[in-house]
């Protein structure tokens, strides 16, 4: 299993500034995780490796918390329930009303959802203990994805009937038709093929890109802490740099979950509507 | 035929993200520059200003993150 102590480790903790070791530099090492438990089913061999503890921790929590808050609800909220009711109301309001309008509160559901699941999968990147971003794993935020896409094509089929849907997405209204032959492939594929693939690359690129960024703070600070002026220096300066980037890592996850979700709603509108 | 007279060398990856986020760069900038004047122009309609400018930033961004991801994947 790979974390920072076996990135450090690679030089030794004493690997240090003047012991005349370089910079044991993370690089994608450090998301690659050895499987605890292994079994076969079928002739598949499944693992169960740190990323999938995580995973199942987070839907048992998401699913306890929000239980707790909506099971007996009374018209005077106590603490849990209108905890529950905020995190509702901000999605709806926020996410859906705006971007849907009142005819999205039916796909309310799978939007709630989404929203704190990616949310908290993202926060484990900074909480102790775990500290391990989930959707950093490319196969987490393209299974995401992969909904995303079916839930929006079949609206947009269901809606709009399944020819027209096409028709209507790749022959805009109003458009010359000169432009129209440019147009129609780019619309396709923009459509199909580009939306799920950018949406599970961004959320994934940012979740590795702030957990390698933490990861190589921590270990200039270790790595910086020797017998010298510079080093000692250095030593502070990364540690000061690990909680900033710790601090701005929370706010990034955060956005990340939102914009996933809003991007979601977003395609969901236009399969709705008959114009993109 | 031709002689070398120049090269880069080092890590192609780092000096492809640098490349990679030079547009990105500009066209953030360009949206968040945008979107706060919009807004002084008219504070009343914060709530759709905020939305716009953050869907535009995360596909400005994603193209950003696409080029520093890209390295490790045709490694």
């Amino acid at each position: 299993m790979a974390d920072v102590v076996d990135v450090v480790g690679s030089g030794g903790f004493d690997c240090h500034l003047m012991s005349g070791c370089g910079f044991p530099a993370p690089g994608t090492e450090i998301f690659e995780f050895t499987p605890l438990v292994e079994f076969s089913l079928f002739g598949i061999t499944f693992g169960i490796n740190k990323p999938v503890i995580l995973l199942i921790l987070v839907s048992a929590f998401i699913i306890f918390i929000f239980t707790v808050a909506f099971a007996k609800p009374k018209l005077v909220p106590g603490k849990w329930q209108s905890m529950g009711e905020l995190s509702y109301l901000f999605v709806r309001d926020q996410i859906s009303r705006e971007t849907i309008g009142k005819a999205g509160d039916k796909y309310m559901a799978f939007l709630f959802s989404l929203f704190f699941f990616v949310f908290f999968l993202n926060f484990m990147g900074i909480f102790p203990g775990a500290q391990f971003p989930v959707t950093a794993l490319f196969v987490y935020p393209v299974a995401l994805a992969m909904m995303v896409w079916l839930v929006y094509m079949f609206i947009g089929m269901k809606n709009q009937g399944p020819l027209k849907f096409f028709t209507n997405m790749m022959f805009p209204p109003g458009v010359p038709k000169p432009v129209l032959v440019i147009l129609a492939p780019i619309e396709f594929l923009s459509n199909i093929i580009v939306r799920p693939f950018t949406l599970a690359v961004r959320l994934m690129a940012n979740m590795f890109a702030g957990h390698l960024l933490i990861t190589v703070f921590i270990v200039a600070t270790i790595y910086l802490f020797s017998p010298s002026v510079i080093g000692m220096l250095g030593s502070v300066a990364s540690g000061i740099m690990t909680l900033i980037m710790t601090g701005f890592e929370f706010m990034i996850e955060a956005l990340q979950a939102y914009i996933f979700t809003l991007l979601t709603a977003s395609y969901i509108a236009g399969s709705l509507s008959n114009e993109h | 035929m031709l002689d070398l007279i120049a090269e880069v060398s080092g890590n192609l990856g780092a000096v492809g993200y640098g490349l990679a986020a030079i547009g990105p760069g500009i066209g953030i900038g360009l949206i968040f520059g945008n979107g706060v004047q919009a807004i002084a122009r008219q504070p009343e309609a914060y709530g759709v200003i905020r939305q716009n400018m953050f869907i535009g930033f995360a596909l400005a961004e994603a193209l950003a993150l696409l080029g520093f991801v890209a390295p490790f994947v045709f490694k």
